[in-house]
């Protein structure tokens, strides 16, 4: 049995320790927000914090995580209004949303180390996350508008 | 209940009378029964009192307004137009309309282009439906306002409707919706409808958000590889290696020793593993040892069929177009030029990869997953399990992404999962779920093409013979849609866009060869668009050989045509056309109509003497009619380039002695945020229908980079993707 702290709650699960943290999260905790895109941490599509650290969890085995806290899209904030989760409401972001709770991490923990980044450092911070509907400028736009707000 | 179902149907009846569907007794059945999905999860929830005057709208007594959305929303935002449209003629308050989506059940939800077949394509999907929308939303207003005249004994004229609640202003009497819906669903529904004035339009091409937004930033949009059924295994399949080949033997016994594998089960596509969970089913997929005959597989590479391509290309093919005499012609030319073009394969590659929820009942088998074409897929799967086609429930999901992907009229992935169900030893509820690598690897893809270009110009450099010869496979071709859809026995789905050449031109001829080629194609985001708009580099050549400016040769050969001459115009002029480029920076043009939307754009690169490529800028007009929504709008055309350019930059999909090379995107790469031009759209206003916004926006932009790069570099780049050739300059 493992245990793993997510979003703030924890849980005993009873998996192979090798498993990558992202199927935990959606078969065994049934948090599908987190989404399978690549398998491989090329795409993004899975990311979460690791005590605030955005991590693809595609890529990281369920045994790498029980000593620490583990953040998903479903724990970023109470009742969708993380300023990220406003800014990209606002911009009218999504298309086809199946990337975007991962750009939402990615974003999240851009804000906590950068708290007014240039496109530069977004370039730097978001080119790991694909988005094949290509929101990309509206995603830009939301993040210096959720900086600008104070995130 | 009983009750429930009378109501419903009846309402149903008075709906197709309205809507002079042609309904059938026997072969609908009522919402109410159906399990559509809700955006929330919930499940469909009439009751005696809501008011259902169509198959498109539902008021309920507390107030909420449920638009049925006939088509699939893959991220083009047509769960928000179609409810828009009604909410624009039913007056509601846009807050109040929620939206679920259509069971598959194509008398009342059909594609009216489609005939009889429901499903979203073509980018149809407001053209289609624009007209029915607004009279289902005009139909429910008149019914409302007539019960809350009835109800208040005034004259029908004397009461109007604002943001879902009706008025008489002078006795100061208001309703609800909501409070109207039980005399309402008494009503008889009227026959004459009449429509707004668009100069009236409250909603229609004003800013509204969209509907499916906040579902999508907190995680709990309901896409099919996250729904949960009692007891379903998660299916992993191990395909064959070779397109056409099958399994001859395998062993699972690996495979059945990994903990969580239930059940190894052979398919007419290759071995599927059943397991509790995605992980265990992949490890046990990894672990099978599988023989193949590969006696009738494709074992050709991309480098051999385009030797073919090539050495067909040098005889003629079915002549699509012809004007004039082209040989004639070409030989009294001034100028003659003559280019060739090759495009690789290509595969959708949307984020979510291919997946199928599907469970079998007493009634037969229901399915949940996003679904293009949900008739076909109700046939398909209706043969794989012996079913008659109302018997295959299709509950249509979000789709993370499809650009034709899900709309395949072969249902390979939804029919691999009645395979598998089938096979099981004790069905279950099965989620198949295809990885990265097998939904880049198992087909369907853009079909490779060559294209031959041959041109002349008179003495004054006007264009006076065009012959254009494409070499592709078929995409229609051995599909059910083949006999209806070929136009004089050939393909449009590998000539559009190159038979209606915009172009005046007194010779014109356009042929076309279409080779059997063992590799599934499909459309993919604008079909032939996608490589027939690419003429538009051969265009530029054509000018700078004439000496003439991009634009004005354009122009003049355009003339007549003023949708594409006002489109044109406007990407000049928003661009700065005639402005200096600083040196090592460069602009090209492109302008090519598909699926009755014209779009020009204008791409801004700077290429390095080393060669190195970015594009910087992109000005995108676009004329699509009647503009909805037009912060969709913008965002379809930002993403249809983002999509282009992805393929247009480093996009291919190769074959090696019949193998895919290509695997996950480090060797697939859709294009990233630190890649992405910023892009400036502006659309036409415009008072004709409303046209599609998915798919127009890919085809300019890669002619219109090609064309920048000439500018800075000198070079002509004929086969895509950009990135295998070397754009250095001195």
């Amino acid at each position: 049995m493992l245990t793993l702290l997510v979003n703030g709650e924890e849980h005993s699960i009873d998996v192979e320790i090798d498993t990558p943290l992202l199927w935990v999260l959606r078969d065994n905790l049934g948090l599908t927000g987190t989404k399978y895109g690549c398998g491989i941490g090329l795409c993004g599509a899975c990311t979460v914090h690791l005590d605030g650290v955005a991590v693809r969890s595609c890529a990281t085995p369920v045994s790498a995580v029980s000593d620490k806290e583990v953040t998903t899209i479903e724990g970023l904030s109470q009742q969708s209004n993380h300023p990220l989760q406003e800014a990209w409401s606002e911009e009218q972001v999504s298309q086809c949303g199946y990337c975007q709770s991962g750009q939402i991490m990615s974003a999240a923990a851009l804000l906590t180390t950068t708290a007014n980044p240039t496109d530069a450092d977004i370039d730097n911070a978001m080119s790991g996350n694909i988005c094949r509907c290509a929101t990309y400028q509206r995603i830009r736009a939301a993040i210096h508008t959720a900086a600008k707000k104070g995130a | 209940m009983d009750t429930n179902i009378k109501m419903t149907r009846r309402s149903f009846l008075k709906a197709d009378a309205s809507l002079g569907l042609g309904l059938m007794l026997a072969f609908y059945m009522p919402i109410g029964l159906s399990k559509a999905i809700t955006s929330a999860g919930a499940e469909s929830n009439a009751s005696q009192t809501d008011f259902e005057p169509n198959a498109f709208v539902r008021i309920t007594a507390d107030n909420n307004i449920t638009v049925i959305v006939k088509h699939l929303e893959m991220g083009q935002g047509i769960s928000t137009g179609l409810p828009t449209l009604i909410a624009e003629e039913l007056d509601a308050d846009w807050e109040q309309i929620k939206i679920e989506f259509a069971p598959a059940q194509a008398r009342l939800y059909r594609n009216l282009i489609w005939g009889s077949l429901q499903g979203t394509g073509a980018s149809n999907s407001m053209a289609n439906s624009f007209t029915q929308m607004r009279q289902a939303g005009a139909t429910a207003r008149a019914m409302l306002l007539t019960a809350a005249a009835e109800r208040w004994r005034v004259s029908a004229s004397e009461v109007t409707v604002s943001k879902g609640v009706v008025y008489h202003h002078g006795q100061k009497l208001e309703a609800s919706f909501g409070e109207l819906v039980e005399a309402a669903s008494q009503l008889e529904i009227p026959d004459n409808i009449s429509l707004k004035n668009a100069k009236d339009f409250n909603y229609i091409g004003k800013h509204i958000a969209r509907k499916d937004t906040i579902d999508k930033l907190n995680g709990s949009a309901q896409y099919t590889i996250d729904m949960q059924r009692e007891k379903l295994l998660t299916a992993v399949v191990f395909h064959p290696p070779l397109f056409g080949a099958k399994v001859k033997s395998f062993d699972a016994s690996k495979a059945k020793m990994i903990k969580g594998v239930v059940e190894v089960v052979q398919i007419p596509s290759g071995v599927a593993v059943l397991a509790h969970g995605f992980w265990p089913a992949k490890l046990g997929r990894d672990a099978l040892d599988i023989e193949w005959d590969t006696a009738a597989a494709n074992t050709l590479g991309s480098d051999e069929i385009f030797e073919q391509y090539k050495e067909l290309a040098k005889k003629p093919g079915a002549i699509v177009r012809s004007e004039g005499d082209v040989d004639k012609a070409l030989a009294g030319s001034a100028k003659r030029l003559l280019a060739s073009f090759e495009f690789p394969y290509l595969a959708h590659a949307a984020m979510e990869p291919m997946d199928c929820v599907m469970e079998l009942n007493e009634q037969g088998c229901e399915m949940w997953h996003g679904e293009q074409m949900q008739t076909l897929t109700q046939l398909n799967v209706s043969k794989v399990l012996d079913l008659k086609l109302d018997q295959v429930t299709i509950n249509t999901l979000y789709a993370g992404g499809s650009f034709g992907r899900r709309g395949n009229p072969q249902s390979d992935f939804q029919s691999e999962t009645a395979h598998i169900i089938k096979a099981m030893s004790v069905p279950a509820p099965v989620k198949l779920i295809w990885t990265r690598e097998d939904d880049m690897q198992a087909g369907f893809y853009r079909p490779l093409n060559y294209h031959t270009l041959e041109a002349g110009l008179d003495e004054q450099g006007n264009l006076i013979a065009w012959h254009h010869r494409i070499v592709g496979q078929s995409i229609l071709a051995g599909t059910m849609l083949n006999s209806v859809l070929l136009e004089q026995g050939n393909d449009p789905m590998t000539m559009d866009g190159a038979k209606d050449v915009p172009y005046t031109m007194p010779n014109i001829l356009v042929d076309l060869h279409t080779p059997k080629i063992n590799v599934p194609v499909l459309w993919w985001r604008s079909v032939a668009h996608t490589h027939t708009a690419f003429i538009e580099t051969f265009i530029d050549e054509l000018a700078a050989e004439a000496n003439r400016d991009p634009v004005e040769f354009r122009r003049s050969q355009l003339a007549g045509q003023s949708r594409l001459l006002n489109v044109l115009d406007l990407v000049a002029e928003k661009s700065a056309w005639n402005d200096a480029m600083p040196a090592g920076r460069g602009r090209g043009i492109a302008i090519h109509k598909s699926f009755n939307t014209v779009v020009a754009q204008v791409a801004e690169v700077t290429v390095s003497k080393a060669g190195e490529l970015t594009v910087d800028r992109v000005i995108c007009v676009v004329d699509c009619g009647i503009a909805v929504n037009p912060k969709i709008i913008e965002s379809q055309m930002q993403g249809g380039i983002g999509f282009g350019l992805s393929a247009a930059l480093t996009g291919a999909i190769t074959l090696k002695e019949g193998q895919v090379e290509q695997s996950n995107f480090h060797d697939y790469q859709p294009i990233r945020m630190n890649e992405m031009p910023h892009i400036d759209v502006h659309i036409v206003d415009s008072n004709e229908a409303s046209s599609g916004v998915g798919e127009p926006g890919v085809p300019p932009i890669a002619p219109a980079v090609c064309n920048a790069i000439f500018m800075v570099t000198g070079k002509r780049i004929r086969s895509l993707p950009i990135n295998q050739h070397d754009l250095s300059y001195a």
